[in-house]
């Protein structure tokens, strides 16, 4: 069964271990950013079971579509064209539709377009970095956009990050708000990175890496690579229980 | 039968204003507007207040690369997208932090009281969600108000939290409807955080 925004039940308790570390020493800024005491544990209440609702009608017509939705007009961003692509699911397998995902990611030379950025490679007048998409009823989304650079950054001595894209995503509760990041299939500095080296689960890390797809590339176009995303799941019975004597 | 492992969460970068408020980071041209920018959309009931505040790291430094996302229901203590809510009210704000000065704001109405589940009422709260460089995982917390001691006393989530602690949670009121919430990550003034 789909989930639905007015279905409003008890989300799954969040399992710590598919989840980084707050506290990564490797990875320098969490030192002073994580919190020490343990998080107060509660079942998760309306609070958390209710989020923000987003309708399609939000989207520009080139908000998946990151090759142009900056570019000049008859222009696209410089880089090998890839098409991203997956299902929002929940913990129990179901689609979650009308997900809104908000992406963004550095350009081809893994160079992001912030004031605050300043790495070396250069620029690309056509491309801003940032998309958004929504799923379909069956928890499918797409976008197109093209391969981010690995670049490094000021953490050790010599710290590079693998490419990679990152994920917002928004599902039907707030409990179920998340951040993350894609990686790609064969990257070789996936292992050596400090951020992905928080999170202690071998499998869980091996969830972010999206395989290429050959069979959904479009041909003389774009390479394709899936990225399924699984949010919490609402306990049903619960909810059925529960909200009858509200 | 066994529950699917959730996505694991990374941290939003110090980039994340490109994807979340590109108009903030100076990506013009690509949404209209930022989303999140304005919880009130019309000539909306109820008492009408600004929360402001910083985040602290460890060091006591302001965080000017932060993100701070809101969730509340409306005056009467519904939510977005429940029968009944305030149409001119949608519950969700999305504030960067200034980047000189760390500060974030939002302009709200006060939030009414939610059923907790098992009866009752939890006191009239803001939910607050957290991210940055540097912060992992997605930190969720929740604005309480200082004026409101007798549903706070009663709450069922702040009699979970023992010592002065609770202090941590509850805004206080600067001039009529100014409330302040500073939050610290670390430190004998660390805010609480929910696993919720």
């Amino acid at each position: 069964m789909p989930e639905d925004k007015n279905n409003t039940g008890a989300y799954l308790p969040r399992d710590p271990s598919s989840h980084p570390a707050a506290l990564h020493p490797p990875y320098r800024s969490s030192r002073l950013r994580s919190p020490q005491a343990a998080p107060l544990s509660f079942p998760t209440t309306l609070s958390e079971d209710t989020g923000p609702v987003f309708t399609p009608d939000i989207l520009g017509p080139l908000d998946g579509d990151l090759l142009h939705n900056f570019a000049a007009s008859g222009q696209s961003a410089i880089g090998p064209r890839i098409i991203v692509h997956g299902r929002v699911q929940d913990q129990f397998g179901r689609p979650v539709k009308d997900a809104l995902l908000e992406i963004w990611q550095a350009n081809a030379g893994g160079r992001y377009r912030h004031a605050k950025e300043g790495y070396i490679a250069a620029l690309d007048p056509n491309f801003g970095g940032c998309g958004r998409v929504m799923t379909d009823a069956e928890g499918r989304y797409s976008f197109r956009t093209v391969m981010p650079g690995a670049y490094p950054w000021p953490n050790g001595p010599n710290d590079w990050r693998p490419a990679h894209i990152h994920f917002s995503v928004f599902g039907a509760g707030f409990a179920q708000r998340l951040i993350t990041q894609m990686y790609f299939e064969g990257d070789p500095l996936i292992w050596r990175c400090p951020i992905v080296g928080a999170i202690a689960d071998k499998s869980a890390v091996e969830r972010l890496i999206a395989p290429l797809d050959m069979e959904n590339t479009a041909p003389m176009d774009a390479l394709a690579y899936r990225f399924d995303i699984t949010l919490r799941g609402r306990q049903q019975t619960l909810f059925e229980n529960r909200m009858e004597g509200l | 039968m066994r529950e699917r492992p959730e996505t694991a969460s990374q941290t939003a970068g110090p980039y994340v204003h490109i994807g979340c408020t590109p108009n903030f980071a100076g990506l013009t041209g690509v949404h209209p507007e930022d989303l999140g920018r304005h919880m009130i959309t019309g000539p909306t009931t109820g008492e009408r207040m600004s929360l402001t505040g910083h985040i602290f790291d460890g060091e006591g430094e302001a965080l000017r690369d932060a993100m701070v996302e809101a969730w509340q229901p409306d005056a009467a203590g519904c939510f977005a997208g429940q029968t009944g809510a305030d149409p001119d009210f949608n519950g969700f704000g999305r504030c960067p932090c200034d980047a000189d000065t760390g500060e974030f704001r939002f302009e709200t109405v006060k939030p009414g009281p939610v059923a907790w589940p098992q009866g009752g009422f939890q006191a009239p709260h803001i939910s607050l969600w957290i991210v940055a460089r540097g912060i992992n995982l997605g930190l969720h917390t929740r604005v309480y108000f200082a004026d409101e001691k007798a549903a706070n006393a009663a709450d069922p989530v702040l009699t979970q939290i023992s010592g002065n602690r609770v202090q941590t949670l509850l805004a206080r009121p600067e001039t009529t409807g100014a409330y302040r919430f500073d939050i610290h990550l670390q430190g004998p003034d660390e805010t609480v955080f929910f696993d919720v």
